[in-house]
Parts: structure tokens; sequence; C-alpha cells
């Protein structure tokens, strides 16, 4: 289970192969919300709750985790999930609403250092979201709205709620929208990749978390990294499987 | 849309005109334009005395705010922009007020507006606004000496407070009382940032605090970072509170706690007085009559 900010994952592990998936908002009542979605998961799987060995949680709210038999630190999730997904994987960069960090792997999936964007808004998902509503742009539709622009607007991207302001100013001025669109994710981009300097970019560098969903991020970071960064197939479940890995591993230490 | 009476965070537009105060086509009659990025404040002097002034919330049409609070401050004054003699822009959009004159920077502004509502012993001014935190120190003709302000973050400033009193469904008139009614503060929180107030606010509530005690410990949280802004550039007695935040009690005493002094007492709108938050603009109106006597000479 990882439960986030704004949305929790549930991943069900069977003899270490992924039999369900779940997700939901964390809203007011993010234990709720993570009950809900381990039932949805298992019903998947054709499972019910007393069949499940170990229930580990990750997450900034994992505290809140139902059923839980042990919680598992989110960097340590990022860097277990990334290289059972890309064995090769070395770095990870996780983007979720509201943190992003980037975790430095050994080649069995153990975090060996990271680096965190935390208490501020303007390296994370809520950007996009907060420049979104600036724009009356659909969120999901912001990133082919940037893959439209040669070059980026300039804004302030030191602080989401002074880049609410510019791009307020510079919608009024009639600029293209594309062009702001693309200076959110360039700016975004910015900020991780000099969140990764300080950790050291070793390839290969997957990036997980609900933002690695969006193509004008991934264009942007590209860009800036000078590299293709590696998306597995669901990069908003690498919290939750990466903790169904390591309760795997924890089922076998200690038998139930 | 929810009706106006839902609407928590909004704060009283209104205009003034103080009714001591005559003019005549011989005044020199100045006015000052203040376009903050969530507040539009214009004053009208008269011979450098306060006569009049408006304040309303800026939309996404900078020169149209600007026109709308100089609208607001020159109702019922039976003067018209024509009669003005000199007009400064100032604030975050100064540059955007297109019947001004002159634009002067917002910290040169609020310095000079100091001085001029409190007198010559203000040394220090906090400017707390919608998105801005400033300290200035300045000397006894209000000139500024030197200043510190938020330009990289906008963690703990006005806007933070109006997704509280949203999210908490309290008029952001009482927040300021209702952040003092805990029997003990407690712990400032760890992240002012205003993208995150609500998930801050959240998280708390589900922990169980009542509203008041998430009140304090942001209030807290957002004067702990002024403070240390104001200790930065140096604390000099006498210190004053401008813009929209210095009508938060709850800002302004826990800012004197922490720093161990008082500040002035700021003038009460509410009962005929002037507006600190008007601050900027009557600086920029009182730089208009300068600047128009030193035409005049030329």
């Amino acid at each position: 289970m990882d439960l986030g900010t704004q949305r929790v994952q549930v991943v069900a592990l069977k003899d270490g192969a992924v039999v369900g998936r779940a997700q939901g908002f964390s809203g007011f009542d993010p234990t709720k919300a993570a009950e809900q979605a381990v039932n949805e998961a298992l019903t998947q799987a054709n499972l019910k709750l007393s069949d499940v060995n170990h229930f580990a949680a990750t997450g900034s709210a994992m505290d809140m985790a139902p059923y839980v038999n042990s919680t598992v630190s989110m960097m340590g999730a990022d860097a277990k999930a990334g290289v059972f997904l890309a064995p090769k994987a070395r770095t990870i960069i996780d983007v979720g609403a509201e943190e992003a960090r980037a975790v430095k792997t050994d080649e069995r999936g153990i975090m060996v250092d990271f680096v965190v964007n935390e208490r501020c808004a303007a390296g994370a998902g809520a950007f996009i979201e907060a420049m979104a509503r600036a724009l009356e742009v659909k969120l999901e539709d912001m990133g082919s709205l940037a893959l439209k622009a040669e070059r980026a607007s300039p804004i302030n991207a030191s602080c989401v709620i002074f880049g609410e302001s510019d791009v307020v100013s510079l919608i009024h001025r009639q600029e293209s929208k594309p062009e702001i669109a693309r200076a959110v994710f360039d700016a975004m981009a910015d900020r991780v990749s000099a969140m990764m300097h300080r950790l050291g970019i070793n390839p290969e560098v997957v990036l997980v978390g609900g933002v690695a969903k969006d193509p004008g991020f991934v264009a942007s970071l590209n860009r800036k990294l000078g590299l293709t960064v590696v998306i597995p197939k669901y990069p908003e479940y690498v919290g939750a499987l990466g903790a169904a890995l390591i309760a795997a591993t924890r089922v076998k230490e200690a038998p139930k | 849309m929810s009706g106006v009476k839902d609407e928590f965070w909004r704060w009283q537009e209104y205009h003034r005109i103080m009714p001591n105060i005559k003019w005549s086509s011989k005044d020199i009659i100045t006015a000052g334009v203040d376009v903050g990025s969530v507040g539009s404040k214009a004053a009208i002097m008269v011979n450098g005395e306060a006569y009049a002034w408006g304040i309303t919330r800026t939309g996404s049409n900078s020169p149209e705010s600007a026109k709308k609070a100089l609208d607001f401050a020159l109702k019922d004054t039976g003067l018209s922009v024509g009669d003005l003699k000199f007009i400064v822009g100032t604030g975050y959009g100064r540059v955007n007020v297109p019947m001004a004159n002159k634009a002067i920077t917002e910290i040169a502004c609020h310095a000079k507006g100091a001085n001029y509502l409190w007198g010559p012993s203000v040394k220090t001014v906090l400017d707390v606004g919608g998105q801005d935190i400033k300290a200035i120190k300045i000397d006894e003709t209000g000139r500024v000496v030197s200043f510190l302000m938020n330009d990289k973050c906008a963690a703990g400033t006005g806007r933070g407070m109006e997704v509280f009193a949203d999210l908490l469904q309290i008029p952001i008139e009482d927040i300021g009382d209702i952040s003092l009614k805990v029997e003990k503060e407690p712990d400032p929180v760890s992240c002012t940032c205003v993208a995150f107030a609500k998930t801050e606010a959240m998280g708390l509530l589900r922990k169980g605090w009542s509203k008041e005690k998430v009140l304090a410990a942001y209030t807290r949280a957002m004067a702990v970072r002024m403070a240390n802004l104001i200790n930065r550039v140096g604390l000099e007695k006498e210190l004053v509170i401008t813009g929209g935040q210095s009508k938060n009690i709850g800002i302004v005493s826990r800012i004197e706690v922490i720093l161990g002094v008082k500040t002035l007492p700021s003038p009460k709108w509410r009962d005929g007085g002037l507006d600190p938050m008007v601050a900027g603009a009557l600086g920029a109106a009182s730089f208009g009559k300068a600047l128009y006597e030193k035409a005049q000479k030329a």
C-alpha cells in the first residue's frame, strides 16, 4: 500500500508476480481509501483479506495504513521496485503530487543514497496542477500542449504562487498557451535535475510517480538531462510495488 | 459558483472619504495607485494629507484593476481623474498603471506611507501583502535605508490565510482572533508553502486538532518567517506593520512575542481612522505631491 498526499495505490503480489492493482483518492480518510483499494486489488486476484501473508505500507501517510504488518521507507520502495522493473536502473526519480525525490540504488535494489525536494511545491506535481488551473487547461492536456511549443515563456519558476501570477499576466498579454505550458515543465525539470546533480546521475535513470505519465514533463526532463529516462508501464504504482516486493522478503524471513 | 456569503477568504472592499478635509481647485491633489498581487489600493491626497481611498481585489488585468481602484477612491469626492495633478503607480503591477505620471517601487512607497501614518519614530516597516513579505529599514524622513523581501517563495504570505479561511470556513477577518483562542500555543507547522496549505490543514484536522489550534500553528509559522526577515534586516524601534496582514491580530501579536517588542498601534479604519493596508498608495500619493512641486519649480 502506498498512501500518498493525493492518492493511495495498492499492489497485490503472489509468488513474485503482480496479480492485482488498484488506486483511489486519499481524501479526508486515507485509511478508508486504502481499505477500498486493497479490497479491489484482492478481488481482481480472487483473493480474500485472510489470504494475505504480509501487508507493507509506504508513502507520506503510511502511519494511517490499515491491516499493516510493517512499513517501508518511500526511498526503499522506489529502489526495490525500480530495479525489479528495470534491472539496469541505478537512479530512480520519483515525482509525486507534493514531493520529488531521487534515489541511488545498487543492483539488488537496495537504496544507497537519496535527495528529496520537500516542503516546496515548485518541484512537484502540484506545480503542474496550479498552472493548469491558471491556464484553464485540463491537467491531462498540459503535456500534449507543451509538446507543441518550440520555446518556453519566461515565468518565475522558484515558487508556484509567483508562477501563477506570471501565468495570469502572460495569458492577459495573449502569450501562447503551449509556450507557457512548456515553461512549466522546463521549470520543474530544472528543479529535478538540480536535485539529481547533488546525487550524481548514474544511468539507467528510471522515472516513476504520477508525474511520469505526463509526456510534457518527460520531454523537458530528457532535454535537460541529455538522456532518455526509462518509464515503467504503471509508474504511479511503483511505490506500492516496492512495498509489496519488500513484504514478500519479510514473509520469507518470518513466516506468519 | 458559490454565493458571496460562502466566500470565507473574501476581505472587505471599501472606500472612504475623510470628512475633515476639503479641497478646492487651487490645492495640490495627487493620487497613488498600488496594484498588489491580491489587492489594488488607490489613495487621494490634498496638499499631502490623506483625503480618500479605495481598496478592491486585483483582477487578472492590472491596468483595469488600477482604474477600478482609482475610480473607487474618487467615488463621491466630486473629483475626476483630470483634477489630479500627479499620479504615482506602485506595487507589483506598477508598470501597468496607465494613468500614472510615474512608477515608484512599493518598497519606497511603503516606507514613505509608514512615515506618514505613524510619524518619524518609525525605523522598521514590515509589509505583509498577498504574496509578499518585506522588511524595510527607514530613516526619520521615511527614506529607505535597506530592505529584504521574499523574492523566491510565497510561503507565509496572506494568500495562505485565504486558503485557510476557505477550508476552515471562517471569515478571513475573524481568523486572527480565532487563532488566539488556544490555551497553549502549539508548535508552528513545519511547512508554510501556500500551495500545500490545504493538505497541511487537512492533515492537522485529521489528527483531531481543533480549528483554533490549526490556525494557531499556521499563524505562528507565518509569524516566525516574518520575524526572521525582520531580524535579518536588523530590528530597530519603532516597528510597524503595513499591508493586509497588519489587520490580522494573530500575526501582529505573535510577531510582538517572538521579537519581544511592541509594534506601534495601527489606526483603525472601521472607527474612521486611516488604514495601514493603504500605506503604499498613500506613500505614492505623497511622492506625487513632491514630484508635482518639483516640476512646478523647474
